[in-house]
């Protein structure tokens, strides 16, 4: 079982009360009916499998019932980080694997 | 002041009404009386629930609660607001999201209070028909909880007067710690049914005891509404 800091509610609750939800900084197009055929069905339906540092977002199912990003290793499942959506993560892949 | 329309829930007249437990069979060994069981449990059907959501950010909107329900407004994680001699309380639930509960009868009377007094953006919903209230007492009530709920319900993570939601009994339920010995959990009516009969089962083996709520599991909302307007 992973301990996930809620940084809703400001404290570390157990996984069976989050629901992991994909990828995390997906931006939307800015203009849907100006973007190609290729870059829209990537946006809605190709997503990042790293091995390794992965920015998520997940949903605090049972507790406050918020979203927020995890920083997590998929290797280890270590949880680096844990922040609010709309801020950036301080812990990211050397690549740049955060937006 | 908002122009919304308010309907009172609240039948006039005997008309009778029924908690979600209405229903329910006890069908484990009960112990002889309260005093010889390690956990008694008790509904409090029919009070006020109201969901409250707004801007704490918002000095107006925190000002305006703190008149209307004489409580000031949790601002995170911790302690439930509480009146016990008024039976009000106000419990944070996430950063834009709170939980009010009132006596029986009075939710209508607060939710039109509130919607006098609040401006902006905000939103109060009367949530009393979809929850209900199970309070539980004794000396294992924390040993039965540690069976229900992934939550710490430690003295060190959950101090008396903490609120959390949280996971139960693979559903989920507020959970609230009244007294040492106290706890208050409140659940959704569509799962009251199978809660109930889960945390009897659990609470077998400590000895359990079910105790005649306030208002037993049937009662006429007039005489409910009679006892609130004299304690008004």
């Amino acid at each position: 079982m992973l301990h996930i800091y809620c940084p809703h509610c400001a404290e570390t609750r157990e996984e069976e009360e989050f629901r992991p939800k994909g990828e995390a900084h997906i931006a939307r197009p800015v203009e849907p009916e100006a973007t190609s055929d290729e870059d829209w069905g990537n946006y809605l339906f190709f997503r990042k499998n790293p091995r390794g540092l992965h920015h998520e977002l997940w949903y605090h199912a049972a507790g406050c019932r918020k979203f927020f990003n995890v920083t997590r290793d998929t290797v280890s499942y270590q949880i680096h980080e844990t922040y609010k959506v709309g801020q950036k993560p301080s812990v990211t892949a050397d690549k740049g694997a955060a937006k | 002041m908002s122009e919304i329309a308010q309907m009172d829930l609240n039948p006039r007249g005997a008309v009778k009404s029924e908690s979600p437990l209405a229903m329910t069979r006890v069908n484990v060994v009960l112990a002889a009386s309260a005093r010889d069981a390690g956990v008694v449990v008790r509904e409090k059907p029919f009070l006020g629930h109201l969901v409250l959501r707004g801007r704490a950010e918002d000095e107006a909107f925190r000002a305006g609660v703190e008149r209307v329900l004489g409580l000031a407004l949790p601002l995170a994680l911790g302690p439930v607001a509480r009146d016990e001699a008024r039976g009000v309380s106000l419990q944070w639930m996430s950063p834009d999201e709170w939980l009010i509960v009132v006596p029986a009868g009075l939710e209508f009377d607060a939710e039109a209070a509130l919607r006098r007094e609040l401006t902006g953006h905000y939103a109060v919903m009367n949530t009393s028909g979809g929850q209900t209230v199970l309070e539980l007492t004794g000396p294992k009530v924390r040993e039965l909880l540690m069976k229900c709920t992934p939550y710490d319900v430690h003295p060190r993570a959950f101090p008396v007067g903490k609120g959390v939601s949280s996971v139960f009994a693979k559903s989920s339920a507020v959970i609230r710690r009244v007294d040492e010995e106290r706890w208050e959990l409140v659940i959704r009516r569509s799962f009251a049914d199978y809660l109930y009969r889960w945390i009897l089962d659990a609470a077998e083996e400590f000895g359990v005891f079910v105790a005649a709520g306030d208002a037993s599991h049937s009662t006429s909302r007039a005489a409910v509404r009679e006892l609130a307007a004299e304690a008004r």
